[in-house]
């Protein structure tokens, strides 16, 4: 819809390289974030958390942390509403599986399990060290091959460590048929690619203040990507209609991903709640770097079956994407990396699975490409290895395999608007790469 | 002992829009008497540009001055709902949910002022300086903000609109994942020039050449900026960072940027960028998302280039020194 004209040119204002509406607040510091807000009589919230990977929680005693001078409030999963939730049930995907505060169990590193507020940061801090936790230590799963065996011991009470899509233990993608085409290929190649996770590393760390109101509703100044996303899970978690809620932002040092899960806010809402009072909660960088949700590490295996001439004629991937303890977003993404494969390719036999699996590390989450900037490392990497091994021009090989305007996408979807040819092309240009003329003919608007 | 020098390629595509859609951004858009018109939304600007390119697609529809926009957001209590900005989204719905409320509101203008000038309003057109004119005539004219003065005090007529921009839900079909999960590709390629010193394994990204076909670029200096700066990011990954160095081994997590190290301006690469414009037809005048995919086609690049260097092929992220030089350890067993 609503492009009134998709000529190129005949705009005023579209194409120009207007100067950016923030750029005098950002690079005069005049620019206003959630953090420059500070009201009277702020409280500041910080964590105890999980010092195991996996452990039952044998006893929490708060009593030293309530005599620390300063400290008006020790927050347990007793004063969460609803303290099992899952952000993705907003969209319909997944049920309640994470726990605000720890319950009976932690199942990572860093896992939050008491929240104390206090007058100032530092005895906040100094409270949340004065917790004590007894724990009997569990057999931590770190490896997500590991995690997903028969016998592997289940995380959490829904018994299984992966992600369930549709009664399938992964997200699938099937198109013709992948055995027969390995069958027909002069070549197979079967290789695998590893990432780590990897932080978003935003300049302006995760945090919010909440603010009660004189009418009886809460203000929560926040840096989320995403502000009626974060209400609506912070009002589900608190149990109260979501017009009780304001979430105020917009202006936000980085993201990344990152501010997209909804962390600090509902524990912040209840301690401001609790206490009548304005209550602060941001990170600090160690938490930003490891409590924080990563970008997953992903484990994925490619095996394709490619003739002498360089066609790929089948192509088996199989994605692991390390979730951590809890969903967060990671379902999502599995699908979404399932839709990305096999890349921007037309291959007839595609045979894709795609797990979303639970381990004992921080959650992962969105992070800038997420389901798919793991995939393109190990598909442009395969790419590029089957060349070599072919001795063929490794823009060539991409060229007679690039998807084109009508061709079928492994996801049963017709591919239309599609331009890979033609960024290659230019590619080429720029650093003169020569092309043959038939592949300099190429164009993504003629069918195959 | 040699500083080798290899080019690597990649090329990609990145879908535009939440995955498997359902995801809605609403924008509303009203007139004060200044003539200022006021975009509301709830939407975020990550630094990204959101609120400049909903300013310009603001400007461009309803036919005034870039200037006269004010942007307005994201409070949930006077801005209208947006899912949040991921997923390569706010260009394409910000924008789209922009245009379509400028557009109500550009007719409401166009019907004031056809009132007020006594002539009608499909022979008006604006002339992107702030003026509604009759088509043809140099003297039967209006500026916006005597317009919208008599429109409030006047004419008793509102100057407003609104717009949203919905991308139903798919549902993926169990078997043989059938689905329509996005509303456009962008694409891009990449090609890295590295050295690979083969003594320290050190590996320097000298240049990066970036073509992206983005649909349209709303604003080719931020479009640039997103190209560069998520190369940069690109590099970052290929080469620096990790927050679980021994993964799966859960120990030894860097816990600031004393320990996480990112790649400063002077260890980024000199960068060419070009980009080409193919009009995505549901797109806000053609745009597609190019915000997420900019630190893809970097990263199998570089690796592709160390391998064209030096012979090591990487297949774990982050490419260490580390990782190079075992790499030629076992190439020179091997050999």
């Amino acid at each position: 819809m609503s492009a009134p004209t998709t000529e190129a040119g005949g705009f005023d204002v579209v194409g120009k390289p207007v100067q950016r509406l923030d750029a005098m607040g950002h690079v005069t510091g005049r620019t206003q974030y959630f953090e420059d807000y500070n009201p009277a009589g702020m409280l500041h919230l910080k964590m105890h958390r999980s010092e195991r990977h996996h452990a039952n929680l044998v006893e929490v005693d708060t009593s030293e942390a309530e005599k620390v001078k300063g400290v008006v409030k020790v927050l347990t999963y007793k004063d969460v509403p609803k303290n099992w939730y899952t952000i993705l049930t907003l969209i319909n995907v997944g049920y309640p599986e994470e726990v605000v505060l720890a319950e009976k169990k932690v199942l990572w590193m860093g896992e939050p399990i008491v929240a104390v507020v206090a007058t100032s940061e530092r005895a906040a801090l100094e409270g949340a060290a004065a917790v004590k936790v007894t724990y009997e230590d569990l057999e931590p799963i770190f490896d997500v091959e590991e995690a997903i065996k028969p016998d592997a011991f289940p995380l959490k009470p829904h018994g299984t460590n992966y992600f369930e899509y549709e009664g399938h233990h992964c997200r699938r993608v099937r198109l013709g048929d992948v055995e027969q085409g390995f069958a027909e290929a002069d070549h197979i190649f079967e290789f695998k690619y590893q990432s780590r996770p990897i932080e978003q590393a935003p300049t302006e760390t995760t945090g919010c203040i909440v603010e009660p109101q004189h009418n009886g509703r809460l203000k929560i100044y926040s840096d989320t990507q995403a502000c009626f996303f974060t209400l609506d899970n912070t009002a589900l978690i608190l149990d109260v209609p979501f017009g009780k809620l304001q979430v105020v932002g917009g202006t936000v040092g980085g993201g990344f991903g990152g501010k997209v899960d909804v962390t600090v806010e509902p524990i912040s809402c209840i301690a401001a709640m609790q206490t009548g009072k304005p209550v602060k909660y941001v990170y600090d960088r160690y938490e930003e770097m490891q409590i924080s949700s990563p970008r997953a590490a992903e484990r994925i295996y490619i095996k394709d079956g490619v003739m002498n001439d360089g066609r790929i004629i089948a192509r088996q991937c199989t994605l692991y994407a390390d979730a951590g303890a809890y969903s967060r977003h990671s379902p999502y993404a599995a699908t979404k990396a399932a839709a990305h494969m096999p890349g921007p390719y037309t291959i007839p036999n595609v045979h894709i699975d795609s797990w979303c699996v639970y381990t004992n590390r921080t959650p992962s989450s969105a992070m800038r490409g997420f389901g798919v900037t793991i995939g393109d490392f190990a598909l442009e990497t395969q790419m590029d290895r089957i060349a070599r091994e072919l001795d063929m021009d490794p823009l060539a090989l991409r060229l007679i395999n690039a998807y084109r305007d009508g061709d079928m996408k492994a996801h049963h979807k017709v591919a239309e608007g599609t331009a890979l040819i033609e960024v290659i092309q230019k590619a080429a240009d720029l650093v003169g790469h020569e092309l043959p003329g038939e592949l300099r003919a190429l164009s993504s608007r003629e069918g195959r | 002992m040699a500083i080798l020098r290899g080019r690597g390629y990649a090329a990609v595509n990145y879908p535009t829009g939440m995955n498997l859609g359902g995801d809605p951004t609403q924008a509303l858009v009203h007139a004060t008497t200044t003539g200022n018109f006021v975009v509301s939304l709830s939407s975020v600007d990550l630094g990204q540009g959101l609120k400049t390119v909903a300013a310009q697609v603001a400007a461009e529809t309803l036919g005034l001055p870039y200037e006269n926009i004010i942007v307005d957001t994201a409070d949930t209590d006077t801005g209208p709902h947006c899912m949040g900005t991921f997923a390569s989204r706010g260009t394409h719905r910000v924008g789209n949910a922009v245009i379509m409320a400028a557009q109500e509101a550009r007719e409401a203008m166009l019907e004031a002022a056809a009132e007020e000038l006594e002539v009608d309003a499909a022979d008006l057109e604006t002339d992107g300086t702030g003026f509604i004119k009759l088509k043809g005539s140099e003297e039967k004219k209006i500026h916006v903000v005597d317009l919208a003065l008599a429109a409030h005090f006047k004419l008793g007529r509102t100057i407003a609109g609104r717009g949203i921009f919905l991308k139903e839900r798919s549902y993926p079909e169990p078997e043989t994942g059938k689905m329509d999960p996005d509303s456009a590709q962008a694409h891009a390629c990449t090609v890295a020039e590295v050295t690979v010193d083969d003594e320290t394994g050190v590996v320097e990204v000298l240049h990066m050449y970036n073509v992206y076909e983005v649909g349209r670029a709303i604003n080719p200096a931020m479009a640039r900026q997103q190209i560069e700066g998520g190369a940069w990011m690109g590099v970052s990954h290929a080469l620096y960072e990790t927050t679980e160095p021994y993964y799966p081994v859960r120990e030894h997590g860097p816990r600031d940027f004393e320990e996480y190290l990112m790649p400063g301006p002077a260890d980024n690469a000199q960068m060419t960028s070009e980009i080409i414009e193919f009009p995505a037809a549901n797109g806000p005048y053609g745009a597609k998302g190019i915000g997420e995919m900019t630190a893809n086609a970097p990263i199998p690049a570089i690796a592709n280039a160390i391998y064209d260097a030096c012979g090591v092929r990487l297949t774990e992220m982050p490419f260490t020194p580390e990782s190079i030089l075992r790499g030629l350890d076992e190439l020179r067993a091997r050999a």
